[in-house]
């Protein structure tokens, strides 16, 4: 490989990472807050972009698709929680787990009946439909640096949100011990489902932005699950930041793995997560 | 969730009891026809139309195959070929099925047909294209209605050793089917001339595409020879395009790449080129009705797959129809189906010794939203059948 | 369920499998016995789960090394000799348990879940990706393995009843294991590490090595499971090993009621049943059997197990 190879493989890495990262980082806020094993986080990620796909059928415009999906993915992850989750907090992880798993066949089939088993494509944007040169035969799409930019927006964002504001605090604190948070007069349970639903609308905005380069199929939630739970664990369950660092790691030995040793590409992100885990025990970055 | 219990448990003993009345009444007269398809999964769509096309020739035909009225047994195999031995046992042990029709994913195929050998039931493969179910697996109860993987493979190595093409890479899923693709394509591209640069491969089902394009990029082959199905298919065609190669590099693939995924695509599919046994635009009276007849039944369009089921019943219907509907006269049977022309919407077949197709393979080329057949590189190609002992 | 119903129902269990090949027919036997191979995988993991409080996400490695472990045993064009494929697979479970297990026991809680599943996914790669055993395609075993000793055999594997029996046998065995692991001192530092394991600790015990000998004997019981599952099926997948066959596992357990190994059983039995059941009904069988779990979690806490005092409480109006 050469070096301009490597340069080109770095940005691949990276733009993947960054996917990666917003798959996870609604995963690490349910799973480090509000201590919920969400094996149906995938499913939210296959709903997002199905959503994207009728919405866009319907109204003809990838962005108000967009702006409708999110509201949608808010609503749905408020009720779910009200519905379900909200009788979790004080059962195990196993039966979360079980819950969970049982979601996930129940969001493949529904999505069966409604919209069918068929693969979707939704046209790349027109304004970010053009490719940057990189040399004579290779372009970089601009719709992935798009991704990759709206993905560092949303870190920023997220930091910012669960650092320095009234809400993260409250959510920081009801992280650490539940009954204090309560007693002292404030609504523990309205800041879980707002938890729940900024979770669940992540991974449906993942999947919506993603559904232009990856298309819409069924199993695509199975696809990102795992892999959004080693980023989880590696960064250290509720650490954005460490989401972020996790899942760049991840890009990158996933990228070069492919490329250098094909045969064990898959293995490759188990094994680096088996490495810092031993490093580490409660990943790079702890809860905080 | 008393009520929900009970009801649920009266459902079941309801379809349970009009199971059994099903089989005393005609156990004597219905022909038992098991499906196991995918009818959930990433392959639920293909295991649908395989599924129409089998019941559209059914009714087409009175209703009947070999002049009896058919019972289906419909098991959903989920493309797990961890679960493929159990369910194929249920079918063939439980329901006692005539006739064996899967299935879609070619791992699941072969431990099928496993089963059917030892309980040596006649078995009807409508898509599964790898290579050892009418090679070194190849059996006399053993018939396949689709293709091998090596057929349309074989015949794109040909158009693209022809088109004057030296050095091409070849990507694909890291799995039986994508392997055999590609070794189909090598065998003769390199007996064109032609010389394959690198063969890469990426695990199944990952469809993380850019490092590869990327490596490509740097190779710079004069094309590039991929085997994808699926949504991955249409994953690995927008990012061949959007990675500007589409218009330096040309993508060449087997049908499946572009079959079912056009929509999908988009723009990106346009102008590809892909080999299959089956196309848009086959301008024949039996295709034509075909399709007339599947658009009015199921109101969609038919692609290969139900073509394949299409035939699966048509074959076997044959059989059948020798031995005057006694399934017990297997031997007969199965003879009638190996001498049978059978008239598909894809064009006539016959069964080659090994019980595969021998087909046209057709070279299709995306316009619009059709795979618009261009030319047929091969008139009735016969699959090699290595190992076959038959 | 207290003791002494115990006493009384499980033999009249071990009495109807024995007597069931007599009435079910070929299909029926076999999907009883590989719901027993199911039932002994269960069991083998209910030790980690309900009496160790080690909820292990990856206990189908072990089941499936060992299934490829028969798998490659076994020549092409021969059987491989019994006496040498059934305590192979369960070394192979047993050591791949020990050594996984001396990394995995240094994380606890949901840390221990997810390192668990991550080691399982290695595995699963592994087969997956190399073709160690046959890549993503799986392998077949064309032949069961001999159980002749010296030209002599007691029984023969081909025989599906004889097979059933076998299976029968197994779990028997295991469950013969389990009870005496339980019962012995061991077993008891194993239930205290699951209710306090740091008082444990301040009484001296080193919980560590407890736990790495528990881990290891659920993951060699497992390997039994995951040879019989290989001579039964006569093939050998990645899928095997997949994260879902954990996940499934794990239902079996929960489903049974944890720290119970009749529990564990009856919910093997309970999932294949709702399987076969949902399957016969519907095409959407995988809606009905989600919406089975769910309702599982929410309404059943403590399991199929617990169904007896719960009745019980309901008949003598006691409440919760």
């Amino acid at each position: 490989m050469d070096f301009y190879s490597f340069l080109i493989q770095s940005l691949n890495a990276l733009q993947y990472g960054l996917l990666l990262f917003l798959v996870a980082s609604g995963l690490t806020l349910v799973f480090g807050i509000m201590g919920i094993i969400n094996l149906a986080h995938g499913s939210f990620y296959m709903i997002g972009a199905y959503l994207a796909f009728a919405l866009t059928s319907l109204t003809g415009n990838f962005f108000v698709a967009i702006l409708l999906g999110i509201p949608l993915a808010l609503a749905f992850g408020a009720a779910l929680e009200a519905l379900l989750f909200a009788h979790l907090y004080k059962r195990d992880h196993l039966e979360q787990v079980l819950l969970t798993y049982g979601l996930i066949l129940i969001f493949e089939e529904v999505r069966s009946l409604l919209l069918g088993d068929d693969v979707h494509g939704i046209p790349v944007p027109e304004i970010f439909a053009a490719s940057i040169p990189l040399n004579d035969t290779l372009s970089y799409p601009v719709y992935r640096l798009v991704i990759s930019a709206v993905c560092i927006v949303l870190a920023v964002g997220l930091y910012w949100l669960i650092q320095r504001t009234r809400l993260g605090m409250m959510i920081r604190a009801g992280s650490h011990d539940r009954d204090m948070v309560q007693s002292l007069g404030i609504d523990i349970n309205r800041i879980y489902r707002t938890v729940f639903a900024l979770g669940v609308a992540l991974a449906a905005l993942a999947g919506m932005l993603a559904a232009p380069i990856s298309s819409v199929f069924p199993g695509m939630g199975s696809q990102v699950l795992i892999i959004s739970f080693v980023i989880v664990v590696i960064g250290g369950i509720g650490s954005v930041w460490g989401a972020l660092i996790a899942a760049l790691i991840i890009g990158f030995a996933d990228t070069f793995g492919k490329v250098l040793l094909p045969d064990f590409a898959g293995l490759i992100v188990y094994l680096v997560m088996a490495v810092v885990l031993l490093w580490r025990p409660e990943g790079i970055l702890k809860k905080g | 969730m008393k009520t929900t219990l009970k009801g649920f448990t009266r459902h079941v003993l309801l379809a349970a009891a009009a199971l059994g009345a099903a089989g005393l009444a005609h156990a004597q007269e219905k022909v038992k026809v098991g499906l196991m398809l995918p009818y959930t999964g990433t392959y639920a769509s293909l295991g649908n139309a395989i599924t129409n096309g089998f019941k559209q020739f059914v009714s087409e035909n009175g209703g009947k195959l070999g002049g009896r009225e058919v019972e289906y047994f419909v098991v959903d195999d989920e493309s797990d070929p961890a679960k493929a031995t159990e369910n194929a046992k249920k079918l063939i042990k439980r329901d006692n099925v005539d006739v064996l029709v899967g299935t879609v994913h070619s791992g699941v195929a072969l431990a099928m047909s496993k089963v059917a050998r030892e309980n040596k039931t006649l078995m009807i493969v409508p898509n599964a294209g790898a290579d050892e179910l009418t090679g070194p697996l190849c059996d006399a109860n053993l018939f396949r209605t689709s293709f091998s993987m090596w057929q349309p493979s074989y015949a794109m190595g040909k158009v693209m050793a022809a088109k004057g093409h030296k050095k091409v890479v070849t990507l694909t899923w890291k799995y039986a089917g994508g392997q055999q693709a590609v070794d189909g394509f090598k065998e003769a591209f390199e007996k064109g001339g032609g010389k394959v640069l690198k063969d890469m491969t990426l695990p199944f089902p990952n469809v993380e595409f850019q490092p590869f394009l990327t490596e490509i990029a740097a190779l710079k082959p004069d094309a590039v020879y991929v085997f994808f199905a699926g949504g991955g298919a249409a994953k690995f065609a927008k990012d061949y395009a959007a990675a500007g190669l589409k218009n330096s590099i040309p993508l060449y693939a087997s049908g499946f790449l572009t079959d079912g995924t056009i929509d999908a695509m988009g723009e990106a599919s346009q102008g590809l080129l892909t080999t299959l046994h089956y196309g848009d635009g086959l301008d024949s009276a039996k295709n034509n009705a075909f399709r007339l007849n599947y658009a009015k039944s199921y109101k969609a369009q038919p692609d290969v797959y139900a073509v394949q089921g299409y035939d699966a019943a048509q074959a076997f219907n044959v059989g059948l129809t020798a031995v005057k509907g006694d399934t017990s006269k297997r031997a007969e049977l199965i003879k009638a189906m190996e001498t049978a022309k059978i008239d598909s919407p894809r064009g006539p077949f016959t069964f080659s010794k090994a019980h595969n197709p021998v087909q046209n393979i057709y070279l299709r080329k995306v316009e619009g939203r059709e795979n618009k057949v261009i030319d047929t590189p091969e008139k009735s190609l016969a699959d090699p059948a290595r190992g076959c002992k038959l | 369920m207290n003791p002494t119903s115990q006493r009384l129902i499980l033999p009249l269990l071990l009495a109807a499998l024995l007597a069931f090949p007599s009435f079910g027919s070929d299909f029926y036997v076999e999907l009883v016995a590989k719901t027993l191979v199911l039932a002994i995988f269960a069991m083998s993991l209910d030790l980690l789960v309900g009496f160790t409080g080690l909820v292990s996400f990856g206990h189908a490695a072990y089941f499936g090394i060992a299934a490829y472990a028969v798998a490659m045993i076994t020549p092409k064009y021969d059987p491989a000799s019994l006496w040498l494929a059934l305590p192979a697979a369960i070394i192979a479970a047993g050591l791949a348990a020990f050594v996984i297990g001396l990394f995995v026991l240094r994380t606890k809680g949901i840390y221990f879940i997810m390192v668990t599943l991550a080691f399982a996914q290695m595995v699963f790669f592994l087969f997956h990706d190399t073709n160690l055993g046959g890549g993503s395609d799986g392998v077949n075993i064309n032949f069961k393995p001999d159980a002749a000793i010296a030209g002599w055999a007691p029984f023969d594997l081909n025989e599906p009843g004889q097979l059933y029996y076998f299976i029968v046998a197994a779990l028997v065995a295991v469950y013969g294991v389990l009870k005496l692991v339980l019962r012995s001192p061991f077993g008891r530092v194993l239930i205290g590490i699951r209710s306090n394991e740091h008082r444990m600790l301040s009484l001296g015990y080193a919980t560590f090595y407890y736990k790495l000998a528990a881990f290891t004997l659920a993951g060699a019981l497992a390997g039994v499971a995951g040879f019989l599952y290989a001579v039964l099926s006569g093939f050998v997948t990645p899928e095997l090993l997949a994260w879902h066959q954990s996940g499934n596992v794990l239902l079996m357990v929960i489903l049974g009621g944890m720290g119970n190994l009749v529990g564990a059983i009856a919910g093997a039995f309970a999932f294949t049943a709702m399987q076969e059941a949902f399957g016969a009904w519907t095409k959407h069988w995988q809606l009905a059997m989600g919406l089975a779990i769910v309702a599982a979690v929410l309404f059943l806490p403590g399991g199929l197990s617990a169904i007896p005092a719960r009745l019980k409480r309901a008949m003598t109006g006691e409440e919760k």
